[in-house]
């Protein structure tokens, strides 16, 4: 009945970014199941290696490849696909597949789009066509105008009246969008816009509406569902991405809520999606008007939303229906017996919160608003507003106990409200304790009032238990406080008593939480579900305990900054490798853009709490044979001792040994005992004492708090008076909490390794070189693996090291360690005892499953022979990192100390300058063709690049530079153009020329190390990512850069999948 | 935090609900039966066909957006299926007392209060319908203050005491068809179908004999209860399926339609009520997405000759509708005029009509 491809081709979305996250992984990898079940052939193209679907076992072929219009035609031509899916890989997948169908290329390859078809992409993605169709069908949408200039836009927005709202048509996640009060902020706004887009939107602004989403699913013959209703919790004026978001809809009647299905179900048929697609409504806050603002028609970040809070598996059932299937001839995944044609019932909520990580660049605004900024989101379910709310909060890890029992404060919480930051909800919460009535709140803020009321009933929860200072809590109240999401912690913190007091009372008082499933039908029909969640407003739990033997493995949370996708990929092969030698996985995650998350991946999945409260709870109902904490990256590596002394089996290395490499004292006590050099080191408890030591071994120095203080991150200070600031302002420098300060070295190459270990005898280990110098983040250095440039003597003294610190801290499973090297002489920088960012680039560059080979470890299971001498590879992986500076306006795109990038990627090459170049690509960089600008601080570094420059005027590029890097290149005899600085505003200015694009690439770094973030190498750094123009801001990546496009033009790159390599 | 009154459901098996109260705080019993739907209570809970029942809701929070006025349109209440509550009781996991909802007049508790609805809530919802699913609807008590007797509702001629005593016309002027309208418990939504589509109503009696009257098209509605009792309408309904006149029912009126001419129903172990329950049309093979409320079903296997099914459930592949194979006599079990519910069937009513303008 159904004509099948033979062999399909699936577009990944790249690397981790903002707006466009790990949900791609999920899709993507459900996409890839629902094909192969079918007999098809997939080949991948997707540079992320440390997503699963990049994992062996999923796609026939693997190519880590650029997603770009180029190497997808290479890999067209080469594999020869009758078809290809664009809608599981983000925007990326979904414009590259535009395109390839625009210039031909489809046709030319006779390969057919499977699911919704590229006219109907372009009738949702271009703004004018979008109006025209829903026109036809009288779907109301925003007054709108598209402008392809800038006098065009201002002569919209007096026809629509100020405000207005401005949007760039194909653009990720609203970048390039906001609100422009009058002609001045829309003057400088479109500037921008256009940057991004050759089309802008100017818009009515519909601030203060509702913002409601449906989740909608229709096959070629057109059946059509909406599987979920999402309803925000920020009104209108917020991006979705950027808005606390509940589901289903908690304010909408019966008539809302269905005339809005309706008119998706009437959009959605209209356009023609086969598959999966989004719709966004405005809906006024005081009658039924309403205004559809997009849809998108791929799977988004919003579905994988949907389908975690449904368990309805939208990619996979998508993916079905692009291949010809009908709604009603597939199954329902939960009860394996009703159909996939029907709208999920919940009988539970979940609320989603974005994280964001602004604080991590000093100069980024933390307001939010009609672009994304945030990086990651937690999903929490529950069965009470304030339960999932509260939950919700903390699943963020920014060191919140809950909504209230926080050291926080809001100086002027009106200002705090009307214009929101990342933390508006406590400032809602601290008017609410004011006595600010919640007419004035939701005035404030749009919030609907029974959201308000809810949280006013948080706060009047906290206001009873305050009664209870320090004497024991009656059970009727703790009772209601845990029902209200209070914590043990933040019930201890609020009547002053330890958390293992509350917890104790608590449990002699019966109160522990129900542990309910996801069915998709209210429990209609019997469900064999694995997909859990606890609540504390129920009393009785749907499944058993402790039938089978069992191992617990604790997820990462919510992507951030230094903690993403790479960790699921961990988990979900730890789980793995736990049931393959017999054991019942049970995996705890909230993160709903994980694969790890996915109820086919484990035995039994909570999407709960990743807090001692929880593992606790869960382990003693489970009674699991241990607890595998090593996979998730720092949060579950953060609960080993507070387990361990609760008697928790902890799996693999010991929790005190992880003690005495977390604590940056004892770790450097244990060094100095093992005659293991590092860095000059000290322990303060003053400043004083700090200044002291930083005066004596000379600035930078790197200051480490102790890491029992939560959320204070180690900085590099520069003089007295930073230090001075650092140390004071954040009270980090106690007798009883002492600080680290060692030297901060920055002439140094970086060197890391990962490795599994069994008993304190390392099994095996990848050792990968950094490209830049020593003072850029791990997380953001360009790594390449197998080393290329190392002296054999220092790989052998990084060996020597580690099997050391391996034998001395009896390490079995994963770690990582982290070394300094110059002239032979190898330092200790770092050591952490669990799975590092980079196991997945190891284990897929070397096609040894590092993670597998430690959950067996750690399982006291057998472990396989292993031939060391299959390490040597004919080939080379580099990955690279992935910035997200365009979404973080006013940000120094300068990496340091701290980790800036949202996401990496990493190729495979017969050389390095094959991968390096491809990795790079893969990152958004394009290759420069016409004009280079040179702006580079200092002789020293002039100098070190002279070189190199000749190079480039060999190789023809026209060369342009700033003053005195003019000066310098003129006195070496290389012809460079000048070119003004911004601020100097004469021509030929630097400005005008990125404008007008007639420079492509911008190599540009300030003399010293350290970031300014001001000055004029700043603005030059921050234009060129503002204009989308490829930057170099480093040394060594500079260098490795000119003599890779010397030696490779785009003809010479490879073309070759994961599985050529050997 | 508002003082909190206790009160319980007990079910005919012996099993206790304890939570607390929030309506009229007394005793009732009834057919205990859950509805799965996520929104949509102030239209549930008047729907006639619920006569007699206590209601589990098994979405947790109810009451979000309040209740709306009593306002009249076309003769009777805008905002709901009928003009009173009828479920005896109601069981929630947790209500609202506060909302901001721009169309409600007053809170739910308030409105059950009025109306003296007894209602529960800190009860585990799921704990309860896993209870009732696995053993079928069961018989209930909600005690507040004194006990009272287990009854079952069904035993009751339910559809005698929702339908109205007298008949009556709505738009008596339309230029369209006339259509006589059985009310076994027929919920507005269907009236403001036929009178949006230009259509005279004549609404009757449940057992009142319409079959002298001038009219173009029947229509059975739904109803509470058990269709066996209702032997007067099922013989009125036989008398026009002589005559020709197309025929159109929901719900109740399927089973009735299916009694008229010879088939059997029969009571389901759980019944369905929700929003969501897919039905495969089986002329086209199109699903479609129905809200459903009824404990009784037709068996299709009994269909006399010339009857054949229209509609299927695509779970659990009960009857949900069935026509002549070339009369104009259709029904269906699910509820095309929602309310509440997903909206995707209404075509329904075009459907019954063009047949009913063709005649």
């Amino acid at each position: 009945m159904i004509e099948k491809p033979k062999k399909a081709l699936i577009l990944g979305s790249g690397a981790l970014r903002i707006g466009q996250a790990g949900e791609f992984d999920y899709s993507g990898s459900q996409a890839i199941k629902a094909l192969k079940e079918e007999g098809i052939k997939t080949v991948l193209i997707n540079p992320n290696i440390a997503t699963i679907q990049t994992s062996k076992g999923l796609a026939d072929k693997i190519y880590f490849l650029p997603v770009n219009e180029y190497f997808v035609e290479k890999v067209i031509a080469k594999e020869k696909p009758d078809s290809i899916l664009l809608s599981f890989g983000g925007q990326t997948a979904l414009n590259c597949g535009v395109a390839l169908e625009k210039s031909g290329v489809l046709k030319k390859y006779k390969v057919k789009v499977l699911g919704t078809p590229v006219t109907t992409i372009e009738n949702t993605e271009d703004r004018y066509l979008f109006v025209k169709e829903l026109n036809k069908i009288e779907v109301k949408v925003p007054k709108s105008i598209a402008a392809v200039s800038k006098e065009a836009a201002l002569d919209a927005a007096e026809n629509i009246g100020y405000p207005v709202m401005i949007r760039a048509a194909y653009a990720l996640g609203g970048r390039g969008s906001g609100i422009a009060k009058n002609k001045q902020d829309l003057a400088i706004m479109v500037n921008e816009a256009f940057s991004h887009s050759p089309q802008v939107l100017v818009e009515e602004w519909l601030g203060g509406w509702k913002e409601i989403e449906y989740e909608v699913v229709r096959d070629a013959y057109d059946n059509c569902i909406t599987v979920c209703n999402m309803e925000n919790v920020d009104p209108l004026g917020i991006h979705t991405g950027e808005s606390i978001v509940v589901a289903p809809s908690q304010t909408l009647t019966d008539s809302e809520y269905h005339k809005l299905r309706e008119l998706s179900i009437r959009t959605i048929r209209h356009l023609g999606i086969v598959g999966e697609c989004n719709i966004q409504y405005a809906l006024h806050p005081y009658s039924e008007d309403y205004r559809v603002i997009e849809v998108n028609a791929r799977l988004s970040r919003s579905s994988a939303l949907a389908s975690k809070a449904t368990g309805y598996p939208l990619a996979f059932i998508a993916a079905k229906l692009a291949l010809g299937y009908a709604l009603p001839e597939l199954k329902n995944s939960i009860t394996k017996k009703t159909t996939a044609c029907f709208e999920p019932a919940l009988d539970y909520l979940v609320i989603k919160i974005p994280r964001w990580d602004l604080h991590k660049f000093k100069q980024v605004s933390k307001k939010i608003g009609s672009e994304m900024k945030s990086v990651g989101e937690v999903m929490a379910i529950g069965r009470k507003f304030e339960e999932t709310l509260q939950k919700a909060l903390r699943m963020l890890q920014l060191s919140m106990r809950g909504l209230v029992g926080n050291n926080l404060t809001f100086p002027d919480v009106e200002d705090s409200i009307k214009n929101p930051t990342d933390q508006r909800i406590f400032a809602v919460a601290q008017a609410i304790k004011e006595g600010i009535s919640l007419e004035k709140i939701n005035e404030w803020s749009g919030i609907d009032k029974w959201f308000l009321y809810k949280i006013r009933n948080i706060i009047g929860m906290e206001n009873t238990l305050l009664q209870y200072a320090k004497t024991e809590i009656p059970i009727e109240i703790m009772r209601q406080a845990k029902q209200f999401g209070f914590s043990d912690e933040q019930i201890g913190f609020i009547t002053s008593q330890p958390e293992m007091t509350v917890r104790k009372l608590r449990k002699k008082q019966g109160i522990i939480p129900a542990v309910k499933q996801i069915d998709t039908l209210g429990a209609e029909y019997p469900a064999k579900t694995n997909y859990l969640y606890t609540t504390y407003n129920g009393t009785e739990d749907d499944v058993e305990f402790g039938t089978k033997k069992s191992v617990m493995v604790l997820g990462s949370g919510a992507y951030r900054i230094g903690s993403s996708v790479e960790f699921d990929w961990c988990c979900v092969n730890a789980v793995i490798a736990a049931k393959r030698v017999g054991y019942q996985a049970i995996m705890l995650n909230y993160n709903p853009e994980t694969v790890s998350t996915d109820y086919d991946i484990c035995d039994r999945l909570y999407f709960d709490e990743i807090s001692f409260e929880l593992v606790m709870d869960i382990y003693e109902r489970e009674q699991t044979t241990g607890v595998i904490i090593s996979m998730g990256g720092q949060t579950p590596n953060n609960l080993a001792m507070p387990l361990y002394k609760e008697g928790v089996t902890i799996l693999g290395t010991s929790p005190l040994s992880i003690d005495s490499a977390e604590d940056r004292n004892k770790f450097s006590k244990l060094l100095d005992s093992l005659g293991i050099e590092q860095p000059l080191w000290k322990e303060s408890t003053s400043f004083d004492e700090a200044r002291k030591f930083a005066e004596k071994v000379g600035y930078p120095v790197l200051i480490r708090p102790s890491y029992v203080l939560s959320g204070a991150a180690m900085n590099v200070v520069f003089d007295n008076e930073s230090l001075e600031r650092y140390l004071k302002i954040a009270s980090l420098v106690t007798p009883e909490y002492p600080v680290v300060i060692s030297k901060f070295e920055t002439n140094s190459k970086e060197i890391e390794i990962d490795a599994v270990a069994n008993k304190g005898n390392v099994l095996m280990y990848a050792i990968s070189e950094h490209v830049e110098n020593a003072g850029v983040h791990s997380g953001d250095a360009t790594m390449i693996l197998p080393p290329q440039r190392l002296y054999l003597e220092t790989i052998r003294q990084v060996k020597k090291i580690s099997r050391q610190i391996a034998s001395a801290l009896k390490i079995t499973g994963p770690f990582n360690i982290q070394f300094l090297a110059k002239d032979n002489q190898v330092k200790v920088i770092e050591c952490n005892l669990r799975a590092s960012r980079s196991f997945p680039f190891v284990s897929k560059v070397f096609k040894r499953n590092f993670i597998d080979l430690a959950t067996r470890a750690m399982l006291n299971e057998k472990l396989p022979k292993l031939d060391k001498s299959s390490l040597d590879l004919d080939y080379v992986g580099v990955k690279a990192p992935q910035f997200s500076f365009s979404r973080l306006k006013g940000a120094d795109p300068m990496p340091g100390v701290e980790m800036a990038s949202t996401g990496e990627v990493a190729c495979l090459g017969s050389d390095l300058y094959d991968a390096f170049l491809k990795a790079l690509i893969s990152t958004d960089f394009v290759l420069p063709q016409k004009g280079i600008l040179l702006s580079i601080g200092g002789d020293k570094n002039r100098f070190k690049l002279l070189e190199d420059v000749q190079r480039l005027e060999k190789l023809g590029f026209t060369l342009f530079a700033t003053d005195n890097t003019y000066q310098f290149y003129a006195q070496h005899g290389i012809k460079t153009t000048l070119l003004y600085k911004a601020q100097e505003e004469i021509e030929p200015n630097v400005l005008t020329y990125m404008q007008k694009k007639k420079l492509d690439l911008v190599i540009c770094m300030p003399e010293e190390y350290f970031p300014v973030e001001s000055g004029d190498t700043y603005i030059i750094r921050r234009y060129s990512v503002d204009y989308s123009i490829p930057l170099l801001n480093n040394i060594q990546l500079t260098k490795l850069f000119i003599e890779a496009i010397a030696a490779k033009g785009m003809d010479d790159l490879e073309i070759k999948s994961w599985e050529e390599y050997h | 935090m508002n003082s909190r009154q206790p009160i319980k459901l007990v079910l005919s098996d012996g099993t206790v609900f304890e939570g607390h109260s929030f309506g009229a705080y007394r005793s009732v019993a009834g057919e205990v039966v859950f509805n799965t739907g996520m929104v949509g209570y102030p239209q549930a809970f008047t729907d006639p066909s619920y006569r007699g029942q206590i209601l589990v809701l098994t979405y947790p929070l109810i009451g979000n957006y309040g209740v709306p006025s009593d306002e009249e349109e076309l003769g009777f209440k805008k905002h709901f299926e009928s003009n009173a509550i009828h479920i005896s009781g109601l069981i929630v996991s947790e209500y609202s007392d506060l909302n901001d909802h721009w169309a409600s007049k007053r809170t739910l508790p308030q409105w059950l209060q009025e109306q003296s609805i007894p209602a529960i809530y800190d009860i585990d919802t799921r704990a309860l319908t896993k209870k009732l699913r696995e053993h079928g609807v069961m018989l209930g008590k909600i005690i507040a203050d004194v006990d009272v007797p287990l009854e079952d509702p069904n035993q009751r001629n339910l559809v005698a005491e929702v339908s109205i005593k007298n008949p009556c016309v709505y738009n008596p002027d339309a230029a369209g068809p006339t259509v006589v309208v059985i009310d076994t418990g027929c919920k507005y939504n269907i009236l403001r179908n036929f009178i949006k589509r230009d259509v005279k109503v004549m609404r009757v009696p449940w057992d009142y004999d319409f079959t002298t009257l001038e009219f173009d098209g029947l229509f059975i509605a739904n109803g509470p209860g058990d269709p066996k009792m209702c032997t007067k309408t099922i013989e009125h309904v036989r008398t026009v399926l002589e005559k020709n006149i197309p025929i159109f029912g929901i719900c109740l009126g399927n089973q009735i339609l299916a009694l008229a001419c010879g088939a059997d129903t029969y009571k389901l172990k759980y019944g369905h009520r929700s929003q969501n329950q897919p039905c495969i049309n089986l002329e086209t093979g199109r699903c479609y997405i129905t809200p459903q409320n009824h404990g009784f079903a037709v068996n299709a296997k009994k269909l006399p000759e010339g009857w054949k099914e229209w509609f299927v459930n695509a779970n659990d592949s009960t009857n949900e509708g069935i026509m002549h194979e070339t009369k104009p006599f259709m029904s269906v079990q699910f509820h095309p005029e929602a309310k509440c519910g997903p909206v995707d069937c209404e075509f329904l009513f075009d459907v019954f009509l063009e047949q009913v303008k063709k005649r």
